[in-house]
């Protein structure tokens, strides 16, 4: 069957089995491997993609099901190629990841929950990322990373930050050369070799 | 790939879609997915046909009439959850839906599909079976009204017949006094499936004497069940004998059932924790009512 989807801003027609699910079509058919296959069958979360800005498991839609929808994938959050999305940089900065098998999904998650709540409370967070298992970090980071990048969002005045309706978060919003810093958090000194010194 | 082959179909109407789910008794209707898709990955579940009926207008919406509140089967649980006419009319399951699996999976479950999937620890069967609900069926031939009582049959087991599909839910309105509701359950992890959950909700008069009071109990048994408290009403909501004629009343409920026992928690842990959670729901019901709680409409 064909289908046509509407990824991060740009239409797919893809041929595939009633039976393929979002997940495996995004995947194989779309060449986008950053939402990962995890259980398949809507306990992990790794598979986490936004439709029409809220996320939802692609392990659980069959792809002929998924026509008419804006999906957002972890390749669409980031403002511009090389560039990271703050919520992304938040993750970096604060080692809110080990292995990276949960973080697209955790980070979707995190873009829908800053997109409909500037200001979340730990327990929203951590109610928000109920549904995405970790198996390395214990949440700790995770939930550190997303207050961060929820308190640098409300310091930004952007009207394209998460926060702000009702645009769409994904890759096409701004041209790279218009704001090429868009994005980019300085990154802190031990990030860096030798602090950052020569 | 994980689900074995099926052909799918998206008709343009509900009597279209019975029709295909009347000609071939192995098609089944798809709507959120949220239980049905883990049945086909697993194959525990092998449809010849799914005929996805999410997107049929006429089976989607939240509306007011004739004293109860409507949702059609496939709103979104996301939907009621944040919908007003669900908050004011029907605080009960205003919150109970946070409970309802994780926001992803809400954001794609419907509510009629939680009542079809009928599993005995769920939550929204729960509110249906507490408030008197009525389930709304539609075969090709025919539609029915089913008392929730009516409905759910066992653990996944309900009266839809071949054919039929869930149409929309009818949850009756309390029509005066204060309402208060509580809702407690207790799981292994957060929106696990519970081991045992209680619901309740109250209407006060002007003076807090009890107008009108229902209790719940999921999780317990094959289905969700409905607690008479009728000795309840016409008392003060501020009596110290209310925790223990709930207790008593749960416990007697409890030695009616087949409790459930299982690895995860035995017969006798479920029956204490029902007393307890519906002694909690019943405190937050009676503080919701004294504080003002919502007007009935």
């Amino acid at each position: 069957m064909n289908v046509e989807l509407q990824v991060n801003g740009t239409d797919h027609v893809v041929d595939v089995e009633p039976r393929k699910t979002l997940l495996d079509a995004l995947r194989e058919d779309c060449a986008l491997t950053g939402t990962h296959a995890g259980c398949e069958h809507g306990v992990c979360g790794a598979c986490t993609v936004l439709v029409d800005d809220a996320p939802i498991r692609s392990c659980l839609l069959f792809a002929v099901q998924a026509d008419g929808y804006q999906i957002t994938t972890i390749e669409g959050v980031a403002p511009g190629p090389g560039e990271l999305s703050i919520l992304q940089d938040a993750f970096c900065e604060t080692h809110g990841m080990q292995c990276g098998f949960c973080t697209p999904g955790m980070v979707l998650t995190g873009h829908a929950l800053l997109k409909r709540n500037p200001n979340p409370s730990r327990a929203e967070i951590v109610d928000a990322i109920s549904g995405n298992i970790c198996r390395c970090t214990g949440y700790g980071q995770i939930i550190e990373a997303i207050e961060l990048a929820a308190e640098r969002l409300r310091g930004r005045n952007l009207s394209d930050s998460i926060s702000a309706e009702p645009t769409m978060v994904h890759a096409d919003i701004v041209a790279p050369e218009d704001e090429p810093e868009r994005g980019i958090i300085k990154a802190a000194g031990y990030d860096l070799p030798h602090e950052g010194k020569p | 790939m994980k689900a074995a082959p099926f052909e799918y179909v998206r008709p343009s109407s509900l009597l279209e879609a019975c029709s295909i789910l009347a000609d071939d008794e192995d098609a089944l209707p798809i709507a959120g997915g949220q239980t049905l898709v883990p049945m086909l990955a697993m194959r525990l579940a092998r449809p010849t046909i799914l005929v996805d009926i999410l997107r049929l207008p006429e089976l989607t919406g939240i509306g007011r009439a004739n004293g109860f509140l409507i949702l059609g089967a496939t709103t979104r649980q996301v939907e009621a959850e944040r919908s007003a006419l669900v908050a004011s009319d029907l605080p009960l399951l205003a919150k109970a839906l946070p409970w309802v699996g994780h926001q992803p999976t809400r954001n794609r479950g419907t509510v009629g599909g939680s009542v079809a999937n009928a599993d005995p620890s769920a939550e929204i069967p729960l509110v249906a079976a507490t408030l008197g609900a009525r389930i709304v069926i539609q075969s090709r031939e025919e539609e029915k009204v089913l008392p929730a009582d009516d409905f759910f049959l066992g653990a996944m087991s309900t009266a839809l017949e071949p054919g039929f599909c869930v149409k929309e839910l009818r949850f009756p309105v309390w029509p005066k006094g204060r309402l208060g509701v509580g809702f407690h359950e207790i799981s292994a992890r957060k929106s696990d499936f519970a081991y045992a959950s209680a619901a309740v909700q109250l209407a006060a008069d002007d003076d807090d004497k009890c107008l009108n009071i229902v209790l719940g109990l999921g999780g317990l048994s094959d289905r969700p069940v409905r607690i008479s408290l009728d000795s309840i009403i016409g008392k003060d909501l501020r009596a110290t004998s209310l925790p223990a004629i709930v207790a008593e009343a749960v416990g007697d409920a409890c030695d009616g059932f087949d409790l459930r026992s299982d690895i995860h928690a035995s017969a006798s842990y479920r029956r204490r924790l029902a007393i307890s959670l519906a002694q909690r729901a019943m405190r937050d019901a009676i503080d919701g009512a004294l504080q003002g709680g919502g007007e009935a409409q």
